[in-house]
């Protein structure tokens, strides 16, 4: 593989990993509650974080670079109050992939929160724990293999991530010409055929490692509930 | 230990009234499934919140709708031993045990020593284990153990047996009786088993249909009960053993019983529970019958139950005895208040409660 493969994968893997790990907190969060809250326009907030699935990613592209780009109303002020800059950077890439996996995540999550026996929480709260220590310790541990199954499938969509991110932060080699953009971009040129496939069979890869792993960690944390 | 209960709860279509103060020892609420017990413990362990009314727990105010005040569950410091155990499944026996020690740290409180708990229960042997692995009744002793760690001021517990078969509950009930006498916390129990209520309770609060009938102590209010069979409690010291026949005779206010070898040295303390249907009435000293235990009374109230049965209140020596008759055998033997009567119990009638 040559160099300019290489950065790809590297930055790929940089991208996804920081996006499931940046909005690991806020899917919970919204997760929890939509399965558990009940207040006025919680129907609105489900739709509004669904819509990246239903919309072209091009369009979540486009409206990202509307709202964070360098001009935009939420870009500027980032950018001048924090000097934190997403427009055609490596950051902008993983805000897009965080946005578009965001609801694979809540919704595994989500499903995992719901399955939660409510009775064990009273319980807890019977023993003097306060809400926030029943989420903690009982909440949280007991949908942990939802929340490794919506951090996997928020991992693979950010590793594919293609029409917002070329959309938002374009493709720059070395700085968001990840993975798929490659691939893309490899197969528009002649003679680019050989390395496109390379990079389809390390794509294929590093999805199968990060489902495998998965499976093993939630065998893992099943088997450990159940014996030990 | 005091506990006062003043509240008016709707649910659904069930309205529920209960007033009753309950002192130290075991306080059984009793009564059929549906009476409103269970919402009543959901209450005092701020499960629910009712809609008028105060709960006040040694003094310290937990509900009064009135001035607006209602403590959260997390803050009661009353534990809380469920039907079905709800152990936490991802973690071990031992750390389940400790979960509500961390929270009461600080607090003072009856029984608080891993130690001691464990020893009282019994349950040493499981503490390396995942709560999934044990067995029902395991399962309900260390609840009651993670209860107790918790340091509470008052312990509910809402049938803790009745998810148990037999055998089960006979072995938790020494727990629950040691718990009342060796750890010294209060208890408010729910049931609806004459024998448990019988065996364990100090106090009895009898609920139907939401609203609280009797209150009192479980000699003088259990006979009370509606409770399908009706029945009464003698208090009992086993007087000696009659090895030749498994026979240990009781001595009670009544007189004295005789019943299969109980498993308990003699000077120990039991509590008989006769069903009033197994009571039979004689008006002379029967003679010549297979029955061991005769009891001789007075008739203290005949109460019509049905268009056909009556129930009897016999005053036994100063001791409470049920019978049911019909109100052919009542109008036979013209049992009025006053009446000399001779009580015949079936010695297979004890429970041995």
């Amino acid at each position: 593989m040559t160099a300019e493969e290489w950065t790809a994968v590297r930055l790929s893997l940089l991208v996804a990993t920081t996006a499931t790990l940046a909005s690991l907190p806020f899917g919970i969060a919204i997760a929890w509650l939509l399965a558990r809250g009940r207040f006025w326009g919680k129907s609105v907030l489900d739709t509004v974080v669904h819509l990246p699935l239903i919309l072209p990613p091009v369009v979540t592209g486009y409206l990202l670079l509307l709202s964070f780009g360098r001009r935009g109303p939420i870009g500027s002020f980032l950018a001048d109050e924090f000097g934190i800059v997403f427009s055609f950077r490596w950051t902008g890439a993983a805000l897009a992939c965080a946005i578009m996996g965001f609801p694979l995540m809540v919704r595994a999550v989500r499903l995992s929160i719901e399955a939660v026996d409510r009775r064990l929480e009273a319980a807890a709260g019977t023993l003097g724990a306060s809400p926030l220590w029943v989420f903690a310790t009982v909440t949280l541990p007991l949908c942990l293999p939802g929340i490794i199954a919506g951090a996997i499938l928020a991992f693979a969509k950010s590793m594919g991530e293609f029409g917002a991110t070329i959309t938002f932060v374009s493709n720059i080699p070395g700085e968001t010409q990840t993975l798929p953009s490659l691939i893309y971009t490899l197969t528009q040129v002649p003679g680019g055929d050989a390395a496109a496939m390379r990079l389809t069979l390390v794509s294929i890869a590093i999805s199968m490692v990060a489902l495998l792993g998965s499976e093993l960690l939630a065998r893992r944390i099943g088997s450990r509930r159940q014996t030990a | 230990m005091s506990l006062e209960v003043d509240v008016e709860h709707a649910r659904g279509g069930f309205q529920l009234r209960a007033r009753f103060t309950a002192s130290p020892g075991l306080t059984a609420l009793f009564g059929r499934s549906g009476s409103g017990k269970t919402s009543i413990v959901d209450i005092v362990g701020g499960l629910i919140r009712p809609a008028r009314g105060r709960v006040v727990v040694d003094g310290q105010v937990l509900v009064d709708t009135e001035r607006r005040v209602f403590v959260p569950a997390h803050r009661r410091r009353i534990g809380y031993v469920f039907q079905d155990s709800r152990l936490f499944p991802h973690l071990s026996v031992r750390h389940n045990l400790l979960y509500g020690r961390w929270f009461a740290r600080g607090n003072g409180g009856a029984a608080g020593d891993l130690g001691t708990v464990v020893d009282l229960l019994g349950i040493g042997h499981l503490l390396d284990r995942q709560p999934d692995s044990l067995s029902g009744g395991e399962k309900q002793r260390v609840a009651i153990g993670r209860a107790l760690l918790a340091r509470p001021l008052l312990v509910l517990m809402d049938e803790p047996l009745a998810s148990l078969d037999e055998t089960r509950r006979a072995e938790i009930l020494p727990y629950i009786e040691r718990l009342r006498d060796e750890a010294g916390v209060p208890i408010l129990y729910v049931s609806h088993s004459v024998a448990e209520v019988a065996r364990l309770a100090t106090t009895v609060v009898i609920m139907a249909e939401g609203k609280v009938t009797a209150v009192g102590p479980v000699l003088d209010t259990l006979p009370l009960a509606d409770a399908g069979d009706g029945g009464s409690v003698l208090d009992a010291t086993i007087h000696r053993h009659d090895e030749a026949f498994a026979l240990s005779l009781l001595t009670t206010a009544a007189g004295e019983l005789q019943v299969p070898r109980l498993n308990a040295p003699a000077g120990a303390h039991v509590r008989a529970y006769i069903r009033a249907r197994d009571v039979m009435l004689s008006l002379r000293p029967p003679e010549e019958i297979s029955a061991l235990n005769v009891l001789a009374g007075r008739v203290a109230a005949v109460t019509p139950i049905s268009g056909a049965q009556a129930d009897v209140r016999l005053d036994c020596n100063g001791a409470l005895l049920m019978a049911r008759l019909t109100l052919k055998s009542v109008e036979r033997l013209a049992l009025a208040p006053g009446r000399p009567v001779y009580a015949v119990i079936k010695s297979v009638s004890f429970e041995r409660t």
